[in-house]
């Protein structure tokens, strides 16, 4: 066995542990993936008394961390059958069983139910060669937020150890499509947590639904509904499930994108008679046609971190390709060169960088462009590839793409191809919107 | 009544290159002269009368010749990232416009599709320029605007589920279906 497939076995493995609390991960390991940080996250210590509650008995922190670490494809997870020890407390830390093992970083922790039912969960991270403690924290919620605050025990330890800020604690929008080959198929909006734990739907329809995607806020949600028998773009507000048509006009309401400050939507709507892109203010629902180009597609918006400009797909050269337009003066510059299908971009949080669907050779894959240097990377190995959506701290993104005919959901690391399948025992997934970053326990500022 | 027919069908030339002409710079520039051209040196098989007797639809509610009565093809596929018309459909689409032109109280719906490849959204502007090509044929041949609707569906009411050609190539299609 050499090193890679050592690697490969011991990164499966960490997965495995994580098994019974979500599900184990297809995961595929790019070649040349070269050694990641080493971290063990040992599994937490419970009560000091033996007749309090154990919140670790109902859920797995430390697997919830170690997944969620070995998911970013940054770190490689020692399985907790290795360990030498089991260290909950800094006092119980002996570095030497963990520099036996190679380690470069040490995660240990503890939980325990409060007088008043909340939960408290300290943990510990530790540099396994300087022998430092490098971060810790209490982190106090209510019994049911035990996962939230495992995501954000991922956050804050991938941040002290990357300079990056975690995104483990945010969901994932998608539709999830019950039976799918049949005439009657069903399609679910679900909300679910970075780990896909926690689905829940979040409305129900016989009649398709698409293009879902996040508020800047993550309270709202914006998508394409066929319930009306065409297409209709809805608002919905996921605290109160309460729904707005903000755009049924005649012909296509589709591609809905809201802007960084949560006041407007970017669309595609052939009300004037062919696809262009128009901006609708939520608040007057003033309308706004941003292209003009009659014998153009013009869709899949998304606007730039200021606000100011939007990129978005056009046929207008004769296949589709990648634009961006500034709001103030209207010009359209193409973005997109290579290959003669090139839709759906997003940019990433830096603004330098682009992912979008790319054909090469009748193959859709997702490729990454660097827009100052001009050179294209093409990121996913699967075919018909399509969604691509950016985790919000850009590291990682999510797409929908196929197995065996199914629809699939699956994640890719931006840097590194370190990528993973998201396993969904229901029916056909498709369509993935990453959210922004949510403050689940409300104390993150 | 022939001469009569042949007239209608050049002004529809006429008025199909005009359209093509202005959409020269797309990649659907509609139905093209040539197969326009095609359509008036076939005209339909002994054009009905004016005046039609018997409704065109038969027992089962399926919409039929006028006067073979033979059930007249009511989906129109398309090649692959393409709209345009095929050569074989206009022959059966000169009939429906004839049915429509003949019948003012009918109208026609028509939907768009596409196969699963491609992004979505762009699917569903693509299967909307397909209902529109239907659509700007039947126009062309005399159907007025107001008997004619459309819908796009995008890729998300595929026929056949498969991922092969044979799925997608069934999967790219117009229908249309009459009301009257």
């Amino acid at each position: 066995m050499n090193a890679h497939e050592l690697r490969r076995v011991l990164c499966i493995a960490a997965a495995a542990i994580a098994g019974h609390v979500t599900q184990a991960l297809e995961i595929v390991i790019p070649e040349g993936w070269d050694s990641p940080t080493k971290v063990a996250v040992v599994p937490f210590g419970s009560a000091m008394h033996p007749d309090e509650p154990d919140p670790t008995a109902s859920v797995d922190l430390a697997g919830i961390v170690a997944f969620d670490l070995t998911r970013s494809g940054q770190f490689s997870l020692l399985p907790s059958a290795n360990m030498l020890s089991y260290p909950s407390a800094p006092d119980q830390v002996y570095f030497r069983d963990w520099r036996l093992l190679d380690l470069d970083y040490l995660v240990i922790g503890r939980a325990w139910t409060e007088a008043s039912g909340a939960v408290s969960v300290v943990y510990h991270l530790f540099d396994v060669t300087s022998e430092r403690e490098v971060a810790s924290s209490r982190i106090t919620a209510a019994a049911e937020k035990l996962r939230d605050i495992a995501h954000r025990i991922s956050d804050e330890v991938y941040e002290h150890i990357t300079g990056i800020r975690g995104a483990f604690s945010t969901k994932l929008l998608y539709v999830l499509v019950e039976n799918a080959a049949t005439r009657t198929p069903t399609y679910n909006l679900m909300v679910a947590d970075s780990d896909g734990a926690r689905a829940r739907t979040v409305f129900r329809s016989m009649e398709p639904l698409l293009s879902p995607t996040w508020a800047p806020d993550a309270g709202r949600i914006a998508y394409v509904s066929f319930e009306k028998g065409r297409s209709t773009i809805v608002v919905q507000n996921l605290a109160t499930g309460e729904r707005i048509h903000v755009a049924a006009f005649p012909g296509i309401n589709g591609a809905p994108e809201f802007s960084p400050d949560g006041t407007k939507l970017a669309m595609s709507l052939s009300r004037d008679g062919n696809a262009e892109i128009y901006t609708l203010d939520l608040a007057s629902r003033e309308l706004r046609r941003i292209t003009r180009w009659p014998t153009a597609i013009d869709t899949e918006p998304s606007w730039t971190a200021d606000g100011e400009s939007l990129i978005f797909t056009s046929d207008r050269p004769g296949k589709p390709q990648i634009y961006h337009i500034g709001l103030d003066r209207l010009d359209a510059e193409r973005l997109t060169w290579e290959g003669d299908y090139n839709a759906r971009a997003r940019l990433l949080p830096n603004g330098r960088h682009l992912v979008y669907v790319h054909r090469r050779e009748r193959v859709y894959h997702i490729a990454w462009q660097d827009m100052e240097r001009g050179t294209v990377r093409v990121l996913t190995q699967t075919s018909l590839d399509e969604s691509p959506s950016l985790s919000p701290n850009g590291a990682m993104m999510i797409y929908a793409t196929q197995d065996l005919g199914r629809g699939i959901l699956a994640v890719v690391s931006i840097d590194n191809g370190f990528s993973y399948l998201l396993p969904e025992a229901a029916g056909d997934v498709r369509d993935p919107a990453w959210s922004p970053f949510i403050d689940a326990l409300g104390d993150r500022h | 009544m022939i001469r009569q027919l042949f007239g209608a069908l050049s002004a529809l030339v006429l008025a199909g290159t005009l359209i093509s002409g202005c959409q020269s710079a797309t990649q659907d520039p509609g139905p093209q002269p040539e197969v326009v051209d095609e359509a008036v040196s076939k005209p339909p098989e002994k054009p009905p009368e004016p005046e039609t007797k018997k409704p065109p639809f038969n027992e089962r509610g399926e919409v039929v010749h006028p006067v073979t009565r033979m059930p007249l093809s009511t989906t129109f596929y398309f090649e692959y990232d393409q709209s345009r018309l095929a050569q074989d459909d206009i022959g059966v689409l000169a009939v429906h416009a004839q049915i429509l032109r003949d019948n003012r109280n009918y109208s026609v719906q028509l939907d768009g599709h596409c196969d699963e490849r491609g992004t979505r959204e762009y699917n569903l502007a693509l299967g909307e320029r397909r209902w529109q090509a239907v659509r700007r044929y039947l126009i062309s041949a005399g159907v007025r605007s107001t008997q004619i609707e459309g819908t796009s569906f995008g890729e998300e009411r595929p026929v056949d589920p498969g991922h092969d050609e044979s799925a997608w190539s069934k999967n790219r299609r117009a229908e249309m279906s009459y009301s009257r």
